[in-house]
């Protein structure tokens, strides 16, 4: 078992997600199978490899301190599931 | 048992540039909400951040401030968590290769001098605002502050009490609005600060439990709330309790931290390379810029003021707490020759005026040149002091020149010691009974005589000349 | 021949010449795509009224000899480009009613050229599939078999140039998913360098990997899209500032004497014997075209997809995460509060794919976790980029299959992840490296299904391989079959 069935919740949690009994099950069941394919990768030696985040070879890609017009407030919150008085309206956070 | 805190601070400073680290949005403060985003800061799908290079240019000059060791290379990396004022979903900031790393920065408090070490410096961006509504099930989100440039500073667990954590926290403002990267405005939050703080038994290497402190926004509660922090973990220690490690905030009012959450969350911010940006590397060329740009810096600023212009570490302390504010009295100095002089002036009657009318030395109507003239007038015996008192608010309130003040008010010294002989002549003659007391030996009458004079005067006698002249008189006529 | 049978370069000398117009083309597509739409189902949103509007348009420009080569002509466009204005849903329920305030860089570049837009075509939600099943707004249809996947994520609009439901269209490549459609598809799919085309305004899948590009009805039509597209953005800091050629001087330029790679670990167990078949015979052409084939190694190629599905998948845990009912797109209804309404939002607003993908990607980059999966990853992929570096040296191009089999059945693969994940097996390791990869039809199985190779070509020498391709595409002369719809 590469993961277990409670390390799949707090990954969901750590996602935002939740799943049904079910659905928690065959996702457990379907990462492993996932996971153990990945298990070729120690096969590589990868000692003193630089990791490649990125395919680019660009560096330094930057804008000017200069001000561009913003969207208005309106054409911010158009697609907004709420909004009120000019702000993104979101259920109270409960600490 | 005898405990020693471990405080390390991390400082979160808001830089001011014009636009956002990684759009074209103000970072103007206090604007309407939601009025200040766009598709990037708003995190909307597909669009890409582009990185402000004036951020790198400040982040490079607090590095040197603060002798840090700049890496030539560094790049982003994506500190990821939920919350609504953060849109992406993930902060985009530096971790796994920091620009600046191994700075320091010299205190000095009651007990003396000592160097704290800065861990990193690094960028990243602000979060949104979050505001709750006590009567509302529901929260709003302004996002005109997100994408905001910061620096973080992370301190090395170096400091020992509340004091030095002020001292270096003022220390590190200090610098920043020194550079002018920085309004270092603590109630509107350009300038924060989260203390990490733990005990251990005095000897010990190891650290203790922490606890990380936030909601400081002064300087004060940032001692006031290290005080306490310190009291109630040496209490829960010495009565044999284990410190929790958790988030606490400093309540001002009631003067004690609470802790933030009875369960405490815990975080996994997955950060990884950012793919949407690319690496920034600093070549020679551009820490030259840096470097050729650096102003003085208050500390190296207030030993010159000390060795060029003689005047008192405290005086120079105060005219180096600001850069306009040193700037103007070096401009002072240079211009009237009269360093101490100009110190004075410009910490006496300049400073209070300005703070009666809280301005700052950069809305001082009272130009350099004005106040060097005056001086210069004092100097030559053109003006009195107090005539010079009366001269500067004058300066201050109208802005005018010395000059024509002095004209306007008819305030030129009487120095002719002809005209002044006759006036005290007269005033000796008007006042027999007090000459005779004076020469019987009631030598406090000499002030009145002076009253006198500066009266018949109208304030004008070089009180040098009215003084010698007055004693040869009074002792002439014996 | 009807209008939307044709190709760009086709058309545009039609009206040039004045033969048609534009709003002729665009009736006449939008005619198909009336008759063959409900079986193909290429499209999420169809803008017919603004097309004819920008059909006008074209052909005033026309009038006034004010025109490039793809004015006037009918474009798709991919739903995960975002559009000013209209509907852009990256086949996800998540957005379904998202309307972008801004175009993306390579729509704002094809508008500069005049071109009409249909509509918005059906993918793998948020590109995440192989076939278009994950898609929120159901599966697209192969237009040669309509049993079978268009193949994905950019499935929708490789089936509408298939359908002639458009001349060409958009479509983005992050392992495959427009190489790999295009190839199931039968038509040309060219996924450029990583840095040639701007990402600006591309919904975010893995963005170290995201790659826009052209499918076309044949070779002279990618160029020609490649010259609208390609080119430095500075609202994308991975986009290249690299000069870009004029790619149609590359088409009917021959390859004698090149040397083109043929890697041996590309023809190994899983291979179709009427894909191998089909390409082998690929290589011969590429030899009578005056070229020399040798054998070169990509040794790390077989982790590729052991690296990509911890990769994309870490990359797309984060981009995703902008998804949370709070600025837009869906919301679940009634949340107890915040913690409660992000994971309603987040569990309905997704389907099951991304959902793993994004536990998957959580996971790989979780405290513990990471030095073992993204850390080491990110340390085969560099191996994997060196391959192909150290083999272009020895090679001007290199030659493989584009897919493993041909189209596969709906259905067939949906119940095994890993399996749909093998169908991207050719085309990974190119996303990887960063290098352009283009897929050309190079023949039919028996059962009718077309089959496509892949060439491939260093970074930024995208004029190379359509050199090849084309040089290919005219020694091959492929039977032109059209699907029966």
């Amino acid at each position: 078992m590469k993961i277990s069935r409670e390390q799949v919740a707090w990954v969901a949690h750590l996602a935002r997600l939740e799943f049904k009994e079910d659905e928690t099950k065959k996702f457990t069941a379907q990462m492993n199978d996932i996971l153990s394919y990945m298990d070729k990768l120690s096969l590589v030696d990868t000692n003193g490899v630089e990791p490649l985040a990125n395919a680019t070879l660009r560096k330094n890609a930057f804008r000017a301190d200069d001000v561009r017009d913003s969207l208005s407030p309106d054409a911010s919150l158009a697609n907004a599931p709420e909004a009120r008085g000019g702000f993104f309206q979101v259920p109270k956070v409960i600490e | 048992m005898e405990f020693e805190p471990v405080i390390g601070l991390e400082v979160h400073a808001q830089l001011l540039t014009d636009t956002k680290i990684f759009c074209g949005c103000s970072t103007r403060f206090g604007a309407e909400p939601n009025s200040h985003t766009c598709p990037v800061c708003l995190g909307m799908p597909g669009v890409l951040p582009v990185l402000n290079k004036k951020v790198v240019d400040y982040l490079l000059k607090m590095a040197m401030a603060t002798h840090c060791t700049i890496n030539r290379e560094s790049s982003f990396a994506r500190k990821n968590y939920f919350y609504p004022d953060l849109p992406k979903g993930y902060q985009i900031s530096q971790y796994a290769e920091p620009p600046a790393e191994h700075g320091w920065v010299d205190i000095e408090t009651e007990a003396g001098k000592r160097r704290i070490g800065i861990t990193r410096i690094h960028m990243e961006e602000d979060a949104g605002k979050l505001i709750h509504d006590e009567n509302s099930p529901s929260s709003y989100v302004d996002l005109n502050r997100t994408g905001v440039p910061l620096i973080e500073i992370v301190g090395d667990p170096d400091i020992r009490t509340a004091e030095e954590a002020a001292a270096y926290l003022k220390r590190l403002h200090e610098i920043l609005v020194y550079l002018e990267i920085c309004d270092g405005n603590m109630e509107e939050g350009s300038f924060r600060c989260d203390a990490n703080i733990s005990l251990r038994p005095v000897g010990q290497k190891a650290f203790g439990t922490r606890a990380e402190l936030k909601n400081m926004n002064s300087f004060r509660n940032v001692q006031r709330g290290l005080e306490y922090e310190i009291k109630r973990q040496q209490y829960i220690l010495e009565s044999g309790g284990v410190v929790v490690q958790e988030t606490r905030l400093w309540d001002d009012a009631a003067g004690v931290t609470k802790s933030m959450r009875s369960k405490e969350e815990a975080h996994d911010y997955r950060y990884f390379p950012e793919p949407d940006l690319v690496p920034v590397h600093v070549d020679d060329k551009w820490l030259e810029e840096i470097r050729s740009a650096m102003p003085e810096l208050p500390l190296e600023k207030r030993e010159r003021f000390v060795s060029q212009y003689q005047i008192s570490p405290y005086d120079a302390g105060v005219l180096t707490s600001g850069r306009a504010l040193a700037d103007y009295f070096e401009e002072v100095a240079r211009l009237s020759g009269q360093p101490k002089a100009a110190a004075n002036w410009v910490m006496g009657d300049i400073l209070r005026l300005l703070n009666e009318d809280k301005k700052t030395v950069v809305e001082c109507p009272v130009t350099p040149t004005n106040l060097a003239r005056m001086i210069t007038l004092i100097q030559d015996g053109t003006i009195s002091g107090k005539m010079a008192k009366d001269i500067s608010e004058a300066m201050y309130t109208t802005g005018k020149t010395p000059g024509e003040i002095i004209e306007e008010k008819g305030l030129v010294q009487i120095t002719d010691e002809n005209a002044l002989a006759a006036a005290l002549s007269e005033i000796l003659a008007k006042n027999p009974d007090q000459v005779a007391q004076y020469r019987a030996g009631k030598d406090k009458l000499f002030g009145f005589f002076v009253g006198q004079a500066m009266k018949a005067t109208r304030g004008k006698a070089n009180p040098q000349m009215l003084n010698d002249l007055l004693k040869k008189m009074l002792s002439n006529q014996e | 021949m009807e209008l939307h049978q044709l190709t760009i370069h086709e058309l545009s000398e039609k009206l040039r010449s004045k033969e048609t117009s534009s709003e002729e083309i665009t009736a006449s597509t939008f005619g198909r795509i009336d008759a063959v739409e409900k079986d193909v189902h290429a499209y999420i949103t169809l803008m017919k009224e603004t097309a004819f509007a920008e059909a006008k348009r074209a052909d005033e420009a026309i009038k006034k000899g004010e025109c490039g080569v793809l004015t006037g002509i009918p474009i798709a466009l991919k739903d995960i480009v975002c559009t000013k204005g209209t509907l852009t849903t990256c086949g996800s329920r998540m957005l379904s009613n998202f309307i972008p305030p801004y175009d993306a860089a390579v729509i704002e570049k094809l508008r500069a050229a005049g071109a009409v837009f249909t509509g918005k075509t059906n993918m793998d939600e948020f590109a995440m599939g192989s076939s278009t099943e994950t898609s929120f707004y159901g599966t697209s249809r192969n237009p040669w078999d309509l049993e079978r996947i268009p193949g994905g994520s950019s499935g929708g609009s490789a089936a509408a140039v298939a359908a002639d439901e458009c001349i060409a269209s958009i479509g983005s490549d992050t392992g495959g998913s427009i190489r790999q459609p295009a190839a199931l598809c039968g038509v040309v799919g060219l996924k450029p360098t990583y840095g040639r085309v701007s990402r600006f305004g591309l919904i975010a899948f893995a963005s170290s990997l995201d790659q826009i590009g052209p499918f076309t009805k044949d070779v002279e039509d990618a160029a020609i899209m490649m010259n609208v597209l390609a080119g430095y953005d500075n609202r994308d800091s991975t986009s290249s500032i690299e000069e870009v050629p004029d790619y149609r001087q590359f088409i009917g330029k021959g390859i004698e004497g090149w040397a083109v790679g043929i890697p041996r670990e590309f023809f190994v167990g899983g291979l179709d014997p009427e894909v191998e078949k089909a390409v082998r015979q690929a290589v011969k052409t590429v030899e009578e075209a005056g070229a020399r084939c040798v054998e070169v190694s990509l040794p790390h190629t077989e982790y590729s997809l052991a690296v990509y599905y911890i990769v994309a998948p870490a990359e797309a845990s984060s981009n995703l995460a902008r998804y949370d009912g709070v600025k837009y797109g869906f919301r679940a209804p009634e949340s107890r509060d915040l913690l409660d309404m992000y994971k309603k939002t987040r569990s309905a607003g997704f389907g099951t794919e991304v959902k793993r993908r994004i536990m998957l990607g959580t996971y790989a980059l979780s405290s513990g976790y990471y030095d073992a999966y993204y850390k080491k990853a990110s340390q085969v992929r560099s191996l994997i980029k060196r391959d192909f570096d150290e083999a272009f040296t020895m090679c001007d191009a290199i030659i493989t299959p584009t897919t493993p089999t041909p189209a596969f059945r709906i259905g067939e693969k949906t119940g095994d992840p890993m399996q749909m994940y093998l169908s991207d097996l050719f085309t990974i390791s190119t996303n990887m490296a960063g290098i352009p990869g283009i897929s050309v039809p190079c023949g039919y199985s028996a059962s009718g299904l077309p089959i496509g190779v892949q060439f491939l070509a260093a970074h930024f020498q995208e004029g190379r391989l359509l050199q090849i391709a084309s040089a290919y595409e005219k020694q091959a002369n492929i039977e032109k079959r059209r699907p029966n719809l």
